[in-house]
């Protein structure tokens, strides 16, 4: 059994930038740099000087200026993957939930509340077509 | 003959964990969530199975991208606890069953699923959580646990049909174990949700009720769901639910379902609880 191959088809779904990998090939020194946040001794060594301790990775000047302003969806595209990019905002003292209101264009006020409403609907989200009707 | 008698579906929120360890688990927003998970734990301590096979997904915390196993069978005696990025959660160490994990390696090659042997590897909250939330918080976990980790990070994911087919022939290799074990299954991840981009915060209910109810009526139908219907309908994350269906798999044609849960939200995600016996 095989399924379609619509790889095309992830770019349609909109808000949303599908790891897969290509954008895994692109993002791979990025999410490397992500991962070394995994121990405390770099989270310090980060926090502490940031721009030279991006420069220890082969980042792209794109990616490494989205990592020092935090610009998660420009993080996104450049293939920064969430769960990555979470060890970031951990860094900085954040939680995953203030990421994605980042995310959204949200407060995490508003981010919360919408979740307590029982989150974002797909209704005028499946498509991009679809969400150009919506707006 | 060990034999696996039941699966669990459950999601694996990592906030969930943050609010046991933290101890906001009867603050107004948690209490509904814990409340709703006391049968599931009640059944858990009664079953009180010898081993469980836990199918989580690793978040970039055992494995970075330098190697991407699509499975991954942990066969190591312990496991510690990763450090995601704000310390080790405060749990206890997950105990293995190497001789058992070996054995399904072998069995599972030969069924040709080619699994990636983990003989050192760290485990996050796809796999702490779900114990936490069924055990509690003893001081050590009560049964062994192999986990099996499954890509769902990058695209594509195994496929539903695959990790169902995975499903069977884990329940094959469990029933040539020459040992009385009672094992339970876990599927982790889900229920619909998405936490990147503008369109974070997506949840489906109605997705969820349909995939729960299949679950239990007729998982050939969710075989049928194409990996990019999950992305568009229930989030780019619900593509974790492939990994219910391993467990699913494993269950045999018949179940009967003791009990389910559905919860929104934990942080982004839309919760789900699902325990199925064999029959």
């Amino acid at each position: 059994m095989s399924v379609p191959h619509h790889e095309e088809a992830y770019e349609d779904i909109p808000g949303t930038w599908i790891f897969d990998a290509q954008r895994a090939r692109l993002g791979y020194p990025l999410n490397e740099f992500l991962y070394s946040l995994m121990k405390e001794s770099n989270r310090k060594a980060f926090l502490a000087n940031e721009r030279e301790y991006t420069l220890k990775f082969r980042m792209s000047p794109e990616q490494r200026e989205g990592v020092l302003r935090r610009d998660w969806n420009r993080l996104l595209e450049l293939g920064g993957v969430s769960y990555a990019l979470a060890k970031l905002a951990f860094t900085d003292g954040k939680s995953y939930q203030y990421m994605a209101s980042q995310m959204t264009g949200m407060t995490e006020k508003e981010y919360v509340d919408m979740m307590l409403k029982g989150g974002r609907s797909p209704e005028g989200w499946r498509t991009r077509a679809e969400r150009q009707g919506k707006r | 003959m060990a034999r696996i008698i039941a699966g669990v579906g459950t999601s694996h929120t990592p906030a969930i964990g943050a609010a046991v360890d933290n101890g906001k688990t009867e603050q107004p927003y948690w209490q509904p969530l814990f409340k709703g998970y006391e049968p599931a734990k009640r059944w858990m301590a009664e079953t009180n199975p010898d081993v469980v096979i836990m199918v989580y997904n690793d978040h970039v915390n055992a494995f970075d991208f330098k190697i991407v196993p699509t499975f991954a069978l942990g066969c190591a005696g312990e496991f510690p606890i990763a450090d995601e990025g704000w310390g080790p959660r405060p749990v206890p160490v997950v105990e293995g069953y190497p001789e058992l994990a070996a054995h399904l390696v072998q069995s599972l090659v030969l069924d040709e699923f080619d699994m990636t042997i983990c003989n050192e590897m760290q485990v996050d909250h796809g796999l702490t959580v779900p114990l936490t939330l069924l055990c509690g918080t003893p001081r050590a976990w009560p049964c062994r646990v192999i986990p099996l980790a499954v890509n769902v990070i990058q695209y594509p994911a195994p496929t539903g049909h695959r990790c169902f087919r995975l499903g069977q022939a884990i329940r094959r290799a469990v029933e040539r174990w020459d040992e009385e074990l009672k094992v339970v299954i876990f599927g982790t991840g889900g229920m619909s949700h998405q936490i990147q981009g503008p369109r974070a915060g997506l949840t489906n209910p109605a997705f969820d009720k349909a995939f729960l109810d299949g679950l239990s009526e007729n998982p050939e139908r969710l075989l049928k769901i194409e990996p990019l219907e999950y992305l568009r309908e229930a989030g780019a994350e619900a593509i974790e639910l492939v990994m219910w269906l391993i467990m699913r798999g494993a269950l045999g044609e018949r179940v009967q379902e003791i009990y389910r849960f559905y919860h929104i939200p934990a942080s982004s995600t839309a919760v789900g609880n699902i325990i199925l016996e064999s029959r």
